[in-house]
């Protein structure tokens, strides 16, 4: 592809915010080695002034969490006309509320953990509370309870019992007034990233049907995350404080690989994504079953993020990975201008 | 530099690949492991923003210093020493820096003889030092609990486990530090120092009473331990009577008339004049000075003598009585920040009510607040900035990130009166929402849940001492965070 001018939407205002700030660095110094005229835009007030003013052909997206990943920055950019990396506004708001993906994947006929959602205006003004009973009858313990929209650990408690239930929500609820609650599921922890392309699925990848244009997603091989040290209940520790290392590869036996690139590969279709997606399952050690949890719109960039590993365990080096997601910009783009020389 | 990390004959040239870059993982020391940033921090480094009320830094008011003589003294420096202020100085520090630092300590009523003073950048090097000098990983520090958050990181950079004692309303109880060290012992572990901040602790705010200062001493001098006393904030008083530090006590023992024998001093201009001069020191003995210089050679040569010959010269100025101008900005700062620490305390008892309970600090920057125990600091600081308003979750005060979670440290000295009402109405407010949430929830009223016993800091004074021991994880290998880094 020739070169463009190329606009890296990074940090921001979310929770998320370093993490972002580490991930366009790393995309903005892959997209000056292919050659690009690269700008990094820490997103703010400014972010529209800073574009009509730099005038990028293409914004690339390294933003996580709040307004990068639900649909409020592509809305905007659709707006104001500049193509843009990754899932459009509808696929980002799907996949950021973890709730609504949920009865999406249900309705999908994804296996996705049980669960079910309760707003803090219900609580306060619904009588929500008195149903809480019913949802712990239903589900059982243990169960996790995440805010709705937060990408990170920040926020995601465990409740063994019914007492330890009030705390969860009250912490979820610090995040987000729209939380998660699902059924607990023990096992492991996997990773599939799913990139679109053109040709030949990469070694280990898994291409899913083609489209019109004939590129097709290809699932990356999967990635394990594995915590040091056995203590399920102690959820955040096992995100938050270095204790968990990856297999990618990981070690799976060789239909539940294909299954779970399959099922990424049907959420990436189900829920409309388009460039690139991280969808994360849970292997249950108790049946074997796959569980889908959730799908990233705007996976990590850094140097220990799953998707680059993953790209790596393809034999796609970073580079590479940075021109593909580059490349969904263009696909999607409808005028004739946006389209490349 | 990429390229020789890049493998020959890869086909993919020049460019790093996500392998390559996790190659520089494979480099790293196993100590920076036990360094990596927590979420609760990465969070507190988002409520660095302009339009947040920030009550969580450790910030004097350097806006009190007067612009002219601060210009005035620089230009003194820069006119009449010139070629030292631009030179290497000794590591141990200059006599002009040593000189003031001896009428410090005289006013702290503490006499050092000043060949057992290191002049350090800042305070904290002391601490970076101590632990250098002393740790072997694996090793053991014994800490107040609540600790200063800022030693946290150094004591995990050192791969140290750290003891956690709670503190009372008189600091740290003696007799749970005895059963700490016996049990120590009896595991065959012996820490190699104690760290505490005796005077208006950072971050629980109480100070150490007498009869305990004097008895850590002879338990120090029983068990032939060392501790470090880490006093910033001693001349920061705003009532009662100064107590005589460990340092002094310790001399007083050893009855030769000359320094301590097992305490170590940490003294810093930061809270008495400024913290941009970054100039601290260590008084210590001599065997221990001198692995705090050879440390010191090691990490920056000397402090800089810019700001040495900066402070020297400040504390030349006489006010118009012909009293030194340096205790006369010590008095200007103390009636400003009882000011602001009274500001703050009526603020808490209009706002937080019987939600919460918080020491009443009789001097220092802190004030430390805990919460109804289902509360976690944490999650509340993401609604509180929401609210445009930040302070330390209680956590960032204890080695395992766990303890401390229904905890909160206040800053009253570094804002302005208007914005500590402000402020902590702000937190007050998000406290009353969770209350009331909890309340819905569990079917009881807000206030009632959050009303708790009065008096006493700090929470969790029923968890066993053994919990609280054990830290960081430094044999761990690999190192990212999932979510985190996503």
């Amino acid at each position: 592809m020739s070169a463009r001018k190329v606009a890296v939407l990074k940090g921001g205002r979310s929770l998320e915010r370093n993490v972002s700030l580490r991930s366009g660095a790393h995309a903005q110094e892959a997209l000056e080695r292919l050659g690009h005229d690269v700008v990094g835009l820490d997103v703010g007030p400014e972010l529209v002034a800073r574009l009509r003013e730099e005038r990028p052909d293409v914004a690339f997206i390294a933003l996580h969490g709040r307004d990068g990943e639900d649909g409020t920055v592509q809305t905007l950019l659709e707006a104001i006309g500049v193509p843009y990396t990754g899932s459009g506004p509808a696929a980002c708001m799907r996949c950021t509320d973890k709730v609504l993906a949920k009865y999406l994947m249900r309705e999908g006929n994804i296996p996705t953990p049980e669960f079910h959602s309760v707003r803090e205006a219900a609580i306060k003004e619904l009588g929500a509370a008195d149903a809480l009973l019913d949802v712990e009858a239903a589900l059982g313990f243990p169960l996790v309870v995440k805010p709705a929209s937060q990408g990170s650990a920040l926020g995601v408690k465990f409740a063994r019992t019914g007492e330890e239930l009030p705390r969860a929500l009250v912490g979820a609820f610090s995040y987000d007034s729209k939380v998660l609650i699902e059924r607990y599921v023990k096992g492991r922890d996997l990773a599939v990233s799913v990139l679109d392309g053109e040709g030949q699925p990469p070694p280990g990848g898994e291409r899913g049907a083609p489209r019109a244009d004939g590129t097709a997603p290809v699932a990356l091989p999967v990635v394990e995350a594995v915590p040091r040290e056995e203590d399920f209940y102690d959820y955040e520790s096992r995100y938050e404080i270095g204790m968990t290392t990856f297999v990618c590869p990981a070690e799976l036996e060789a239909e539940t690989t294909a299954r779970a690139q399959q099922l990424a590969l049907q959420v990436y279709t189900l829920l409309g994504c388009h460039g690139v997606a991280r969808v994360d399952l849970m292997l249950d050690r108790d049946s074997g079953e796959l569980w889908v949890l959730e799908t990233n719109v705007v996976p990590g960039m850094t140097e220990t993020s799953l998707l680059p590993q993953a790209a790596d365990a393809a034999g796609i080096g970073f580079d590479e990975l940075i021109a593909r997601v580059l490349a969904s910009a263009w696909r999607r783009a409808p005028a004739p201008a946006a389209a490349p020389a | 530099m990429h390229g020789s990390m890049s493998g020959a004959g890869d086909g993919r040239g020049t460019r790093p690949t996500a392998h390559e870059l996790a190659r520089y993982e494979a480099l790293f020391a196993a100590r920076t492991r036990s360094m990596k940033s927590s979420a609760m921090r990465e969070m507190m480094a988002l409520t660095a923003r302009a339009d947040v009320i920030s009550l969580a830094g450790g910030l004097p008011d350097t806006s009190t210093f007067a612009p002219e003589l601060y210009a005035k003294l620089m230009s003194q420096v820069a006119a009449e020493s010139t070629a030292r202020a631009l030179q290497y100085g000794p590591t141990e520090g200059m006599a002009a820096a040593v000189e003031c630092i001896v009428e410090v300590m005289a006013a702290e009523q503490t006499r050092v003889d000043p060949g057992e003073v290191i002049v350090t950048t800042g305070g904290q090097q002391v601490i970076d030092l101590v632990c250098k000098a002393l740790i072997d990983p694996g090793d053991v520090i014994v800490a107040e609990a609540p600790t200063y958050p800022g030693a946290v990181p150094t004591f995990g950079a050192y791969q140290a486990e750290v003891a956690q004692i709670e503190m009372d309303a008189d600091g740290m109880p003696i007799d749970e530090l005895e059963r700490t060290l016996d049990s120590l012992q009896a595991a065959g572990r012996r820490p190699k120092f104690i760290y505490t901040i005796p005077n208006f602790q950072n971050p629980g705010g109480v100070t150490m009473s007498l009869p305990r200062r004097r008895r850590l001493v002879e338990v120090a001098r029983e068990r032939e331990l060392l501790v470090l006393e880490d006093n910033p904030y001693g001349l920061l008083r705003y009532e009662g009577e100064p107590l005589p530090t460990l340092y002094s006590l310790d001399a007083q023992a050893a009855g030769r008339g000359g320094g301590a024998d097992l305490v170590i001093y940490l003294g810093t201009f930061s809270k008495i004049l400024s913290p941009g001069v970054r100039l601290g020191w260590a008084v210590a003995p001599r065997p221990v000075l001198e692995k705090l210089n050879l440390g010191k050679q090691g990490a920056d040569l000397c402090t800089s003598p810019v700001t040495q010959l900066f402070v020297a010269a400040y504390f030349q100025e006489r006010d118009v009585s012909g009293e030194a101008g340096w205790r006369g900005y010590v008095e200007r700062l103390k009636d400003l920040y009882r000011r602001r620490r009274d500001v703050m305390l009526q603020a808490l008892t209009e706002h937080f009510g019987d939600a919460a309970r918080w020491t009443e600090p009789q001097g220092g920057l802190f004030i430390w607040a805990t919460l109804d125990e289902r509360i976690d600091t944490t999650d509340l600081l993401a609604l509180a900035r929401k609210s445009g308003v930040a302070f330390v979750p209680g956590r960032a005060a204890y080695m395992n990130g766990r303890s401390g979670s229904s905890s909160m440290r206040l800053n009253f000295a570094g804002v302005p009166d208007e914005e500590i009402r402000e402020g902590v109405g702000r937190i007050g407010k998000v406290i009353r929402e969770q209350l009331g949430l909890f309340g819905t929830l569990t079917g009881s009223s807000g206030q009632a849940s959050g009303r708790l016993p009065a008096a006493e800091p700090a929470g969790e004074q029923s968890t066993p001492l053994a919990d609280v021991v054990a830290l960081p994880r430094p044999k761990q290998e690999g190192s990212a965070r999932r979510r985190l880094d996503r």
